[in-house]
């Protein structure tokens, strides 16, 4: 399961205004525990992460624990507490692209941008994720930037799209 | 809402403007250009392909022409993939700027574009998806309409007799019926464990409660498997009609369909799919007019291995964090809320409704004696032909690879097969001809699993493949039960050790030992096959194994630290090719000397390796 040692998050609302869209998704949800990991879901994709101070308000909003909130949210790989980098990159850790060659890839990877997997670099540009199958087994070995996928990779390859977003 | 005669009207009328979907003499004027929006094309620019034909033919004012979003074709290498009806006419690897040659050439012309058929593995050029020896030996079930129809429309769907199945059941069959014959089929669950679907069924049903749920389990999590996301991705309303089916069966009023959140396509797909069949009174109170009410809803799941274990699967719909629930009570007891639930896999439903309308004896012709119908697998790894394979139970492995596969790429040997995913098992080259069933693979220390096949070729170290597996189930284990939590933690840290060249043969024999009490101590499927993959590479490759732990050799120079790639002085040329290749400028030479490679620098890349022309460069 995830790691989570630094759990020191920005706050995404505006004092005690709440967040535009955390207003429209608990307008949209009955206050019923069974909805905590749809509603996740969203704010995942809303955000890039799940804020602590986003974890607080569903906390009062479903009327459950904080904790059991926080359980749930790094229990699941889909949930960060971190944000994402500008450009997230996934290497696809999936039986038929480690096969043919994925772990060469990201160690690259983790060579270049010096971060773990799961880690965002200082500047906020790079992420690293491992991921498990894509889909694309056809194009294997694959990674994504930003769910743009890569397929036939190599080590070279991925260097020259490293390079190219590094300039960018 | 559609009245049954509705529904046939619709069904006739559109069966026969797609005719030429199935029949190549179809009389008709009309073309489709079939485009494969699967999520494997679809990483190969398939979307914008569908796109650039609907451009041209707008601009060119051609009639009579339609373009057509489908579900995989099952040939992924191939990819993108476009099909022409009614000639079948099949053109791989397809590119955007292709799109304009393939109207004017094949559509206004009337020829076939030579460099775009796609070729077979002994450079043969094929005209039809039919010819060639990939769909020969496939027996299409489960993978019926993917493929054929659009799967963003009900329509087509009604077409080729859908919902006809839940019609011949609510209308004339009753609940017992319907489990007896789905027992006579012999259909067995898909999802992995094989556990006869209809007895099942019947557990559900006599199971006492007035509340009941139907549960697909869409939360397809073996890495590098995608049979369910194409079945869901080509063909959703199949695996509705049959939840319908069974909620009629064992009376459930609710589903719930938990998918990954990782498979958008597959999604949205079904949503679209759940609306149509809304709208048309599928799903919703008074279906076919009977008493019979039915509705689904989409759970995603978000990215965790274990929820595809049935009882974490019902804790993670429930909200909380997937943890197995210790069995008994099955789900077929105590299940979603407490309430009696019938759980199945996506594949077990997309064969449902061909069983009820060809019936039990058709479907119990096809496979072995205790393995019923046919297997979809997800073909990959060293493999020529990588895709979606259905076969009929009892096809052998070296069908699978070398008929349908097409062979290993670059003709290199077949070292095993791995199937199962995490909780499976190698199949050595010796097992090739063992005829596929949950059986025999239970024999051969492996199992039938959810679909995932992954083909290897020498240059794979089986102990680096059983270290990946074992890091999987590391870090997808939920943490509730010690042997598999801390036990999987142990055994990966001696495989790593002896990947690094630092094991002894006191290592193999711990592995042994930690594998053995996991299988017998842990709570869940996860843990209890969670050692699957150490037991089955030691039991076929012992011996490297030991050339680890004993001469510190790995022999398909996978290990890194035991590995050290150097340049052969004699065969080296000078060419400086391996020099360009390298990403870290570790090999060193002047123009037309022998090239050097400088250790301290050396990532083990091995970009140099394929570099080389004069095949130079080696351990």
């Amino acid at each position: 399961m995830q790691e989570n040692e630094d759990i020191d998050v920005k706050c995404c609302c505006d004092g005690n205004k709440k967040d535009k869209f955390i207003e429209e998704i608990f307008a949209e949800y009955q206050p019923i525990k069974d909805n905590l990991i749809q509603m996740l879901n969203e704010i995942q994709e809303h955000y890039g992460y799940v804020p602590m101070e986003v974890q607080k308000d569903l906390s009062e909003f479903l009327s459950i624990p904080m904790a059991e909130i926080y359980g749930v949210v790094t229990f699941y790989s889909r949930f960060s507490l971190k944000p994402k980098g500008k450009y997230n990159i996934s290497v696809c850790m999936g039986t038929a692209c480690y096969v043919k060659g994925s772990q060469k890839i990201l160690d690259r990877l983790l060579e270049r941008l010096q971060i773990r997997p799961g880690e965002t670099t200082e500047d906020g540009l790079f992420s690293i994720e491992e991921t498990r199958c894509v889909g694309a087994c056809g194009l294997a070995p694959v990674f994504t930037v930003n769910g743009e996928v890569y397929g036939k990779a190599t080590v070279q390859k991925l260097d020259q799209v490293l390079d190219k977003l590094m300039n960018s | 809402m559609k009245t049954i005669k509705e529904l046939h009207q619709i069904r006739e009328e559109k069966r026969k403007e797609l005719d030429l979907r199935v029949n190549t003499k179809a009389d008709t004027r009309e073309k489709h250009i079939l485009v494969c929006q699967g999520t494997g094309c679809t990483s190969s620019k398939s979307p914008e392909i569908l796109e650039e034909f609907k451009r041209i033919l707008k601009e060119k004012k051609i009639e009579n022409v339609r373009v057509i979003k489908t579900g995989c074709f099952g040939l992924c290498a191939k990819g993108p993939i476009v099909i022409i009806r009614p000639e079948d006419t099949f053109y791989a690897m397809v590119k955007p700027e292709d799109c304009e040659e393939i109207i004017q050439t094949h559509i206004v012309e009337g020829n076939k574009i030579e460099r775009l058929l796609a070729k077979d593995m002994d450079g043969t050029k094929v005209n039809s998806l039919d010819d060639l020896n990939f769909y020969k030996k496939q027996k299409r079930i489960a993978l019926k309409n993917c493929g054929v129809i659009n799967p963003e429309e009900i329509d087509e769907y009604l077409a080729f007799e859908g919902y006809l199945a839940l019609e011949k059941v609510l209308t004339e069959m009753t609940p017992d019926e319907v489990i007896e014959e789905i027992k006579e089929s012999g259909i067995r669950g898909r999802g992995g464990a094989g556990f006869p679907t209809g007895k099942k069924w019947e557990l559900t049903k006599a199971s006492e409660g007035k509340q009941k749920y139907v549960v697909c389990n869409a939360d397809e999590g073996d890495p590098g498997a995608f049979m369910d996301r194409s079945i869901l991705e080509g063909d959703p309303h199949s695996v509705l009609e049959a939840m319908a089916i069974a909620a009629y069966c064992i009376g459930a009023n609710k589903g719930y369909i938990y998918v990954r959140a990782e498979y958008p396509i597959a999604v949205k797909r079904l949503q679209i799919a759940i609306n149509q069949a809304r709208n048309y009174g599928l799903l919703g109170n008074h279906i076919f007019d009977t008493d019979f009410a039915f509705d689904i809803e989409i759970r995603l799941g978000a990215g965790a291995f274990v929820c595809g274990e049935e009882t974490a699967l019902l804790e993670s719909i429930e909200g909380k964090r997937g943890q197995p629930r210790v069995k008994p009570p099955y789900p077929a007891a105590s299940g979603l809320w407490g309430k009696p639930t019938l759980i199945n896999n996506v594949e077990t439903y997309a064969n449902i409704a061909q069983i009820i309308l060809k019936g039990s004896k058709w479907y119990s012709s096809i496979g072995t004696e205790n393995s019923k119908g046919t297997k979809v697998f997800a073909l990959g790894g060293n493999v020529n032909n990588i895709g979606l394979v259905e076969v009929p139970m009892g096809t052998t492995l070296r069908e699978i690879v070398y008929d349908i596969g097409g062979g290993i790429p670059n003709d290199r040997d077949f070292k095993a097969a791995q199937t199962g995913g995490p909780s499976g098992g190698c199949i050595p080259k010796e097992h090739l001809d063992t005829p596929i069933d949950y059986e025999s693979l239970k024999e051969i220390g492996s199992m039938m699993g959810s679909g995932g096949l992954i083909v290897m070729d020498d240059t794979k170290c089986m102990v680096s493949l059983a270290k990946f597996y074992l890091e999987f189930t590391v870090s997808e284990s939920c943490g509730k039960c010690t042997p598999c939590r801390i036990g999987t933690k142990r055994m990966h840290e001696i495989l790593e050790k002896l990947c690094n060249g630092e094991g002894t043969e006191l290592d193999i024999y711990k592995l042994e030992k930690l594998a053995s009490n996991i299988q017998k101590a842990s709570i869940c499927g996860l843990g209890q096959s969670a050692p699957n993959p150490v037991v089955s590479t030691l039991r076929y490759f012992r011996e490297e194994f030991k050339e680890h732990a004993i001469d510190k050799q790995c022999r398909a120079l996978e290990c890194k630290a035991m590995s050290k790639i150097t340049i052969n002085e004699e065969k080296c040329k000078g060419c400086g090719l391996c020099q360009k290749s390298c990403p870290v400028n570790a090999i060193q030479g002047e123009a037309r000397e022998k090239r050097v490679i400088n250790q301290d620098k050396c990532i083990k890349c091995g970009t140099c390796l394929s570099s080389c022309p004069f095949k130079a460069i080696g351990n």
